[in-house]
């Protein structure tokens, strides 16, 4: 009664922009789509919220066909773009109140959905929605896509340009309406509220690389990770993308994040290495996995494969 | 109901928020009303004359006093050569120059006729025909002074004239603003129509809330009312205030009956509100719709007959008239205002447009889709 996907696949013209996608969202889930931009995120939303057709494939929200069943699924799901896109020059009662007319509702009647969040942009009711701040944005878009019940709630990177704080308490809110029993699939580019997610995909050049819980993802990362430093972070990174036991390296915070092709590699060959590479004030140790470090081996991975 | 008037209401509240709009609305057709009908006369004045007058008879000098008292003509001087007045066409500082040559005078006495030459600057056709009509009217005149002064009894053993009078119907005094007055409204209501409409639904497309719009149950049909008929309400109203401009102001005369008038707007702005849809559906951004809509504006407006008669185009343009809505309604709104035409009179009119209105709304209709 979730989302359901089966061999989905999007093309335009020389573009594919999903490959085969299958995957299921449970009822009450709240489901991450973790991927860079261009992963196909937004195409797979616009195909499951019936703005797109596929090319091949089926798949049904809330138990109803895309294709066959669209006017009934317009009827139950929330979709929060990625652009904000309500209406810029109507007050934020106002944009309320046409979004609940056109679901044939008002806003009184699933006022108890939404009230937690309309009591923080209330004081500014009569004010234009572009006038707003953006995480106030954020909260009405939020509102008008919550204000007709819908089952499932489709959120294309919601959080894309709001400050941290604002962040948080978003996926606070998402926390909070997942009790209420609706389905939410979200999609985001920060691999940090993967955490925050029941259970995640993780998507790129329209292929989905993993499914699973965050958890889970991380445990199954086969290698140690080390985080190493030294005075010239540059050239550090160009020296270890030449050494021979390099499985990956890349950027990550203040650190460089290195694994090994050898499963019995220990720090000290590494240190020595870059000892003989003459760096100085040289930093290792053992990092523990996140999802980030995930994406980038699988996506390292895949790209291999693909070519 | 409930959502088509909600949308209704929503158009306005936007429509009058944005203080750009307004202006475009309400101020802007007003300010072309009254100076276009002002501006845009068929009335040729102030042309720059000079003579050459190579014969200084008695003769000439008569003539030269004509086209000196002559009011259509700023009489610039005379000139002694071909060559100069040649230069000072060149230059652009005079228009017309009548050539008066040697022995004019005599050989009109002796041989009863006399020639003369003008050159006229004809960059602008239509105006160097006047001057021309402006030039034989003073020589007519001149030519049955000298009858009368210098030939005397000779004249009057002349054979009489034809002479005809004409009378100009349902624009007597031939005022060229009783007949721009009522095309100009045309014009206004179409541009106001065909911007706006368009325009509007491109924005929605700009700011991704038609993509928001488009994941709600809202039917095609309930969408497109509530886009177009603020439109088809704000054309209707801008028709009204022209026509009590254009009797006010213009003392246009209405012979006919303005219940008929809007009856045919109505229809027109169907077509109008049709087309400002058509090519929103086909562009992603204002600027496009925009530059799409002037194309089909000038195009329209240039062959509705408004400036130019459509009887003097091309075979192959006349044809393509047929297609142009300006071109009905500002046949009808002349036809009414200044004939007092009745519906029957404008019916084939009314029934070519009602079906272009249909053909345009279907495709409009069709073209819109929710899915892509």
């Amino acid at each position: 009664m979730g989302i359901s996907l089966h061999h989905i696949s999007k093309s335009f013209k020389s573009v594919t922009a999903l490959k085969d996608i299958s995957f299921d969202v449970k009822s009450g889930e709240l489901f991450g789509l973790i991927g860079p931009d261009g992963a196909g995120k937004t195409t797979l939303f616009r195909v499951l919220t019936t703005l797109l057709l596929a090319d091949e494939g089926t798949a049904s929200v809330a138990g109803m066909d895309v294709v066959t069943d669209y006017k009934a699924i317009r009827n139950s799901v929330g979709y929060m773009p990625g652009r904000f896109s309500l209406y810029h020059d109507l007050t934020v009662e106002e944009n309320l109140n046409f979004f609940a007319t056109i679901f044939n509702t008002t806003l009184e009647e699933n006022y108890d959905l939404i009230k937690e969040i309309y009591v923080q942009i209330e004081p500014f009711k009569n004010r234009r929605a572009g006038k707003l701040s953006g995480g106030m944005k954020q909260k009405l878009a939020l509102c008008c896509a919550l204000i007709h019940k819908p089952k499932v709630l489709f959120l294309d990177e919601p959080t894309t340009g709001v400050d941290p704080v604002s962040r948080k308490e978003f996926w606070e809110m998402l926390k909070r309406l997942q009790q209420k029993d609706i389905t939410m699939l979200v999609s985001t580019a920060y691999m940090d509220e993967a955490s925050l997610c029941d259970r995640v995909a993780l998507i790129q050049d329209g292929t989905i690389l993993e499914i699973d819980t965050p958890q889970r993802i991380i445990e199954k990362f086969p290698r140690t990770i080390y985080n190493v430093k030294a005075s010239e972070t540059y050239r550090l990174l160009k020296d270890l993308e030449k050494y021979e036991a390099t499985h990956s390296v890349y950027p990550f915070g203040e650190f460089l994040h290195f694994t090994s092709k050898d499963a019995a590699f220990t720090s000290e060959e590494l240190i020595q290495f870059l000892e003989q590479e003459h760096h100085t004030e040289i930093e290792v140790s053992e990092a523990i996995p996140t999802i980030e470090d995930s994406f980038m081996t699988l996506s390292k991975e895949h790209s291999n494969n693909g070519n | 109901m409930r959502t088509i008037r909600f949308l209704l209401v929503k158009e306005f509240k936007q429509i009058f928020r944005n203080k750009a709009m307004l202006l475009i609305i309400f101020v802007l057709p007003l300010i072309q009303l009254l100076i276009l009908s002002n501006a845009a006369s068929y009335e040729v004045k102030n042309s720059k004359f000079a003579i050459v007058d190579l014969d200084h008879s008695s003769y000439s000098r008569a003539l030269i006093q004509k086209f000196e008292a002559s009011s259509q003509f700023d009489f610039m001087g005379l000139f002694s050569s071909e060559k100069i007045a040649k230069e000072q066409m060149q230059q652009g500082k005079i228009d017309v120059v009548l050539y008066i040559p040697v022995h004019f005078e005599r050989s009109f006495q002796k041989e009863k006729k006399g020639s003369l030459l003008t050159t006229i600057n004809a960059i602008n056709g239509s105006a160097a025909a006047v001057e021309n009509m402006y030039v034989n009217a003073i020589l007519k005149d001149f030519n049955k002074t000298i009858q009368v002064d210098f030939m005397g009894a000779e004249a009057s053993l002349q054979p009489k004239q034809l002479h005809i009078d004409t009378l100009f119907w349902f624009n007597p005094e031939l005022n060229y603003k009783t007949f721009m007055v009522p095309g100009i409204l045309v014009l206004l209501v179409t541009m106001v129509a065909l911007f706006l409409a368009g325009m509007n639904i491109v924005r929605e497309k700009e700011l991704g809330t038609l993509e928001q719009i488009n994941v709600t149950p809202i039917k095609k049909h309930q969408f497109i009312i509530g886009k177009l008929l603020p439109f088809w309400i704000i054309g209707m109203f801008e028709l009204a205030v022209g026509l009590v401009i254009a009797r006010l102001i213009f003392d246009v005369p209405m012979v006919g009956n303005f219940g008929l008038l809007f009856l045919f707007a109505s229809v027109y702005l169907l077509v109008i509100l049709g087309i400002g849809m058509f090519i929103s559906n086909f562009t992603d951004t204002q600027q496009q719709a925009m530059f799409l809509s002037w194309f089909f504006a000038v195009i329209f407006i240039l062959m509705s007959g408004l400036f130019t008669p459509i009887e003097s185009m091309p075979a192959w343009a006349q044809v393509l008239t047929e297609a142009n809505p300006v071109k009905y309604f500002v046949e009808v709104v002349r036809m009414v205002m200044l004939k007092g035409a009745s519906l029957l009179d404008i019916m084939p009119q009314l029934i070519k447009l009602s079906i272009y209105a249909l053909l345009i709304n279907t495709l409009a209709v069709w073209s819109y889709k929710k899915v892509n």
